[in-house]
């Protein structure tokens, strides 16, 4: 199933629906890659609110999107994250290092709002 | 005739004589209900059990018990006897009722029906033995149902408790807008720790936090167990958009910690309560300012 993007001001938002298959993610992440530099935008936001399971695969990959985006001029914040998954993700050692992470949608967008700019002013 | 023949009958004429036998008891016990029962009754008084109980409340209770019994005896089958023991010891638990004492008055109701039993039939020997053999096992059987009734319910009250007093013993508490506090007082065994974890990780969703301050002050050392179960808490809260600052490491636990070589990139820690709650309002924008232009008036 693909995951619809969608363009909010200055920030896209991906919001997975159901569980995806590794081609599914890996399709995600090279349309978020790709689009971040074709809407200029300054903040990605993925939310995992309806997954209740995030594998390693998964969690590798949007670190990768992370990674990626911030090379690409942009940043990234994962949303939704339910309390089991956390903690069984940190139990296999998930920990989405240098990731930045928020309780949902609204919280992400908030983070975003404040650090693009305190980027700007800087 | 065979002789397995002959032992089968011989078998069949034993289980046949026993319910004879117990029917007899049942009439006997019957008859005889009111005399038994205050004989009971005095026995009971006599050895000062049930003293949490009145008078009329033993002998309403001493009642109850005895035609359960009977019954029991007549029917032969222990589920209603079962029922009964539970509900009475629900009743009777919160009064402070022992466990000896309710196995007491079941043994004390015994002796006085084998006593019943010996003046009736002590003249035949024969058939008071047999009658005894048919009797004991079944009364046995009542006084072990009613002992294991009182003693199951008096474990279930206690594993209650136990829940009720683990979940209070984790409170997670709201100091302001998207602050918790998780103060841990006591032992952190593997169990409470999980526990923990998941009432630290529902408060933040619920109250939607930004920042955890949890307190162990008063935890005087954990395991390495427990120590990475507490690294993985925090990590997990990192993943839900909360920050944690732990305050009041103990020694033990401080060096608990390194020993298990955790990342102190990852662990926030503040030396006391105070501080992790100034560190806190710092992390949220909060400027606690001190209203000097209008000062406390005096109590």
């Amino acid at each position: 199933m693909e995951v619809p993007i969608l363009k909010q001001g200055a920030y896209l938002i991906a919001t997975i629906q159901s569980a995806l298959t590794d081609a599914d993610i890996v399709h995600l992440r090279d349309a978020l890659v790709e689009q971040v530099g074709r809407y200029r935008a300054l903040g990605v936001i993925i939310d995992v609110t309806s997954l209740d399971v995030m594998d390693s695969f998964a969690t590798g990959t949007l670190q990768d999107v992370a990674h990626m985006v911030r090379l690409r001029g942009a940043e990234t914040v994962i949303v939704g994250i339910q309390p089991d998954v956390a903690f069984a993700m940190v139990h296999m050692g998930l920990t989405l290092e240098g990731v930045t992470t928020s309780l949902d949608l609204e919280e992400g967008l908030a983070y975003l709002s404040r650090s693009s700019k305190a980027s700007r002013s800087r | 005739m065979a002789l397995t023949e002959l032992q089968e009958d011989n078998k069949r004429s034993t289980v046949d004589s026993t319910s004879v036998l117990l029917r007899e008891l049942v009439s006997h016990l019957g008859q005889n209900r009111t005399q038994l029962r205050e004989e009971w009754v005095r026995r009971i008084t006599q050895a000062q059990l049930l003293t949490a109980m009145t008078k009329e409340e033993i002998f309403a209770e001493a009642t109850s018990v005895y035609d359960s019994y009977v019954e029991a005896l007549e029917t032969r089958t222990l589920e209603a006897l079962q029922a009964y023991a539970q509900n009475l010891s629900e009743r009777i638990i919160p009064r402070g009722v022992e466990t000896h004492e309710v196995v007491g008055i079941v043994l004390l109701l015994r002796d006085v029906l084998a006593r019943s039993l010996f003046s009736k039939y002590h003249t035949d020997a024969s058939l008071h033995n047999r009658v005894l053999d048919a009797y004991e096992p079944a009364a046995n059987a009542i006084a072990i149902t009613v002992a294991v009734g009182f003693v199951r319910e008096r474990e279930r009250i206690i594993r209650e408790q136990q829940e009720a007093i683990r979940e209070l013993s984790t409170p997670v508490l709201q100091v302001r807008e998207r602050l918790l506090i998780l103060p841990i007082i006591g032992l952190i065994d593997p169990h409470r720790a999980r526990q923990l974890t998941e009432q630290l990780l529902r408060g933040i969703r619920a109250n939607r936090a930004k920042v955890v301050v949890i307190d162990i002050t008063g935890v005087a050392a954990m395991d390495a167990n427990v120590a990475n179960h507490l690294v993985l808490t925090v990590e997990s809260a990192r993943l839900l958009g909360a920050r944690v600052i732990v305050t009041g490491l103990s020694p033990e636990i401080a060096q608990t910690l390194v020993n298990i070589g955790v990342d102190l990139g990852k662990m926030n820690t503040v030396g006391d309560l105070q501080g992790g709650i100034e560190e806190a309002e710092r992390l949220l924008g909060y400027k606690v300012v001190p209203n000097l232009l209008e000062p406390v008036p005096a109590a």
